[in-house]
């Protein structure tokens, strides 16, 4: 005889867009562990069919209000490719610091608006006690100079309007660039000072073996902590277990379609296996990468890299936080206007391409074909939260066993909270959280 | 007691809610002085409490696009003394309105294996096709500035004043050379509402419409044909009138008219 007990919350919040979540236990042992993603369906990869090459960024960036510089990256490295046209290294360095923006308000937002509460106890970013003041004015305004770094390239902060295939519509003026290097230089500081705050954190005990994929840049085409360039590479356990170029990604994944999600599943193959993409990721493939000072806050702060903990997520975006800064300050102190050119030209011809770009969330691949008329015969695009949503269920039912003995309040606060760490881009409405608990000696 | 506050996100890209957060908590103390103003009672992005209803002033982010939605929307009415539609999704139906036109089936079946599992409407509705909204802002994204505005007029009780004139004025501001003219680009600027600040010609391209139609009755009819005579290809005008506020209803008509569906 099993007993019933659930577990409701209203609303799955902070976290981007529309979630549920359905956990069911019987005696003790995890059956169910579901992380629904209920987004209304917007069907991007057919509402580029038919449009013009140079109308692609300014669609796709539409995906995400949070990270459309990355949907921009990813799209125009793709047709780049599919053209056989290659940018400048000026364009390429101006589309690096563009992208540092990107990383900025991103991880700004996430960190102190969206994760931290859960750390320092209170349900809101705009509502922490005001001990906690300058933590969050700090961080709010590193998320400001990171849309302001976006503003002075892309022309503005949410759907940037500058970027174009081929590079950029206009260079931005090299006084309005370096005009940012006060800004960035404080924030430089500011993100260590919020790197050693928040690894002070007291980090839930739970760890589970990940397999962590993100691009790897460490050739002679291209040496960096990785953002526009690299291979495909994954590690698990302190191996690795793929390294390949982008164009073979689609041989080496899966996208599978679950009821429960208008998402669909990305998997490693051999042996549909969930990973993990992110900040947690690039640090597990890339930390030897990382610009002096980053690297100097990864190895002060008494995690010892690669971790298992997906606590340790806000320590790794802060990591990121300096990293950003700290390539924006060397990339704005190198911009020079006059760029001999703001962007390559092209003429639409038939052909294909793909191409990976790290997204503040992850691994962001698009592929698209240009068909005889010049436009977009086809797209596929696949997101970073698709790729973890399998990894967060994995997760779950590890972390559920070491919260059941809580009340029902706290258990389902330890759970979102476990999710939010993954920084889940997950668009809509309705959130809803349910555990169902089945146990011996109670009547269901 | 100060007004309370709710935010609701439907189908969209959560980019102009971002903008609700970037008002609210900017570190720009005149605006972040806003939060001071009113209680944010019903915002799931950024608050995990959530304050009982009835609301003074409700923003919706995002359009109509599931049965779910239509009750839900219905519900928020219900709840909300204003309710205002931020961005172009909530307010024309956004750039998934694409699939007003053409078959939801094939649209289905172009991303999901199994389109079966997938609870969707035809079509991506304005909030306004279903319930009576208050004011309407506009943009995609909207702008945080317009955003502070709109939302304090209502906090002390009065209508929002927003510029109702065209990205032409705000070119003439801040002395953008016309790309139209003196580049031969085919732009909307000319029957697009003011409020990005003209940015896209001052950056050397064309205006693509995230305003939507100006509302001083813009006439596409004349400027297409203006760009028309000037070599500029039909298809191409069509979808540039074709996207983020492709099913507001003087861009509708327009693009239905270039490629032929409509009179």
């Amino acid at each position: 005889m099993s007993d019933v007990r659930k577990l409701t919350v209203a609303a799955l919040t902070r976290v981007e867009g529309e979630g549920a979540l359905r956990v069911r236990v019987v005696d003790g042992k995890v059956e169910i562990a579901e992380f629904n993603i209920y987004e209304p369906p917007r069907f991007f990869e057919r509402l580029v069919k038919g449009r013009e090459i140079r109308e692609v960024p300014d669609i796709v960036a539409r995906i995400c209000g949070i990270c459309p510089v990355a949907y921009q990256m990813s799209a125009c490295h793709a047709l780049e490719k599919a053209l056989g046209i290659r940018v400048t290294p000026e364009i390429d360095a101006l589309r690096r610091l563009l992208y540092c923006g990107e990383w900025l308000q991103s991880h700004a937002l996430h960190m102190h608006l969206l994760d931290a509460p859960d750390f320092l106890g209170c349900e809101s970013g705009f509502t922490m006690p005001p001990e906690h003041a300058p933590f969050l004015e700090r961080g709010l305004r590193m998320k400001t100079i990171g849309n302001q770094l976006i503003s002075v390239i892309g022309g503005r902060a949410v759907h940037p309007i500058n970027v174009t295939v081929g590079g950029f519509y206009k260079a931005p003026s090299g006084a309005d660039v370096r005009g940012m290097l006060p800004d960035l230089e404080w924030g430089l500081a500011a993100a260590e000072a919020t790197v050693a705050q928040v690894s002070r954190f007291e980090f839930p005990q739970f760890s589970a073996p990940h397999e962590y994929v993100s691009l790897h840049a460490d050739d002679d085409a291209c040496r960096e902590y990785p953002m526009n360039h690299g291979r495909v590479v994954a590690v698990a356990g302190g191996h690795t277990t793929l390294d390949i170029p982008v164009a073979d990604y689609a041989t080496h994944f899966v996208e599978r379609q679950v009821p429960q999600s208008t998402a669909l599943h990305c998997l490693i193959e051999p042996g549909s296996r969930p990973y993990c993409c992110g900040p947690l990721a690039r640090m597990a493939t890339s930390r030897h990468q990382l610009p002096p000072r980053a690297a100097a806050a990864a190895a002060a702060c008494g995690i010892d890299w690669p971790t298992d903990n997906p606590f340790h997520g806000i320590v790794a975006r802060g990591i990121e936080l300096v990293a950003a800064f700290e390539e924006a300050v060397r990339l704005a102190r190198g911009y020079r206007q006059e760029l001999s050119v703001p962007r390559v030209e092209y003429r639409p011809q038939p052909g294909a391409g793909c191409h990976a770009t790290e997204a503040p969330r992850g691994l962001l691949y698009h592929r698209y074909r240009i068909g005889d008329d010049g436009l977009i015969a086809e797209a596929v695009i696949v997101p970073p939260t698709s790729q973890s949503q399998a990894r967060v269920e994995e997760d779950l039912k590890a972390y559920l066993p070491t919260v059941l003995d809580r009340d029902d309040a706290e258990a389902t606060r330890r759970c979102e909270h476990l999710i939010r760490t993954y920084d889940p881009c997950i668009s809509c409405a309705t959130h809803f959280l349910r555990i169902e608990r089945h146990s011996p000696g109670r009547p269901s | 007691m100060r007004p309370r506050l709710a935010v609701y996100k439907f189908a969209s890209c959560d980019g102009c809610q971002l903008q609700v957060i970037d008002v609210l908590g900017r570190a720009r103390p005149h605006l972040g002085e806003l939060a001071e103003l009113l209680d944010i009672e019903h915002f799931l992005e950024a608050r995990s409490r959530i304050g009982a209803g009835p609301y003074d002033v409700g923003l919706v982010e995002g359009s109509v696009s599931t049965p779910h939605d239509i009750e839900r929307i219905k519900e928020i009415r219900q709840q909300c003394r204003f309710l205002v539609t931020i961005g172009a999704c909530a307010t024309a139906g956004g750039i998934q309105a694409l699939r007003n036109w053409g078959q939801i089936d094939d649209f289905l079946s172009a991303v999901y294996a199994t389109p079966a599992y997938i609870d969707t409407l035809a079509t991506s509705d304005p909030v306004a096709a279903h319930v009576k909204v208050d004011f309407e802002l506009r943009g995609c994204p909207i702008d945080p500035g317009q955003l502070a505005s709109v939302i304090s007029a209502f906090c002390v009780g009065r209508k929002p004043r927003l510029p109702g004139y065209s990205v032409c004025v705000e070119c003439k501001e801040r002395g953008t050379v016309c790309v139209a003219v003196a580049k031969g680009i085919p732009c909307l600027g000319p029957v697009t509402q003011a409020g990005c600040g003209g940015i896209c010609p001052a950056h050397d391209r064309e205006c693509f419409g995230c305003y939507g139609p100006d509302r001083q009755e813009p006439n596409l009819v004349s400027l297409t044909g203006f760009y028309e005579r000037h070599g500029a290809n039909r298809d191409s005008l069509g979808r540039l009138v074709q996207s983020f506020n492709a099913w507001a209803p003087e861009f509708r008509t327009e693009h239905d008219r270039l490629s032929g569906d409509a009179p």
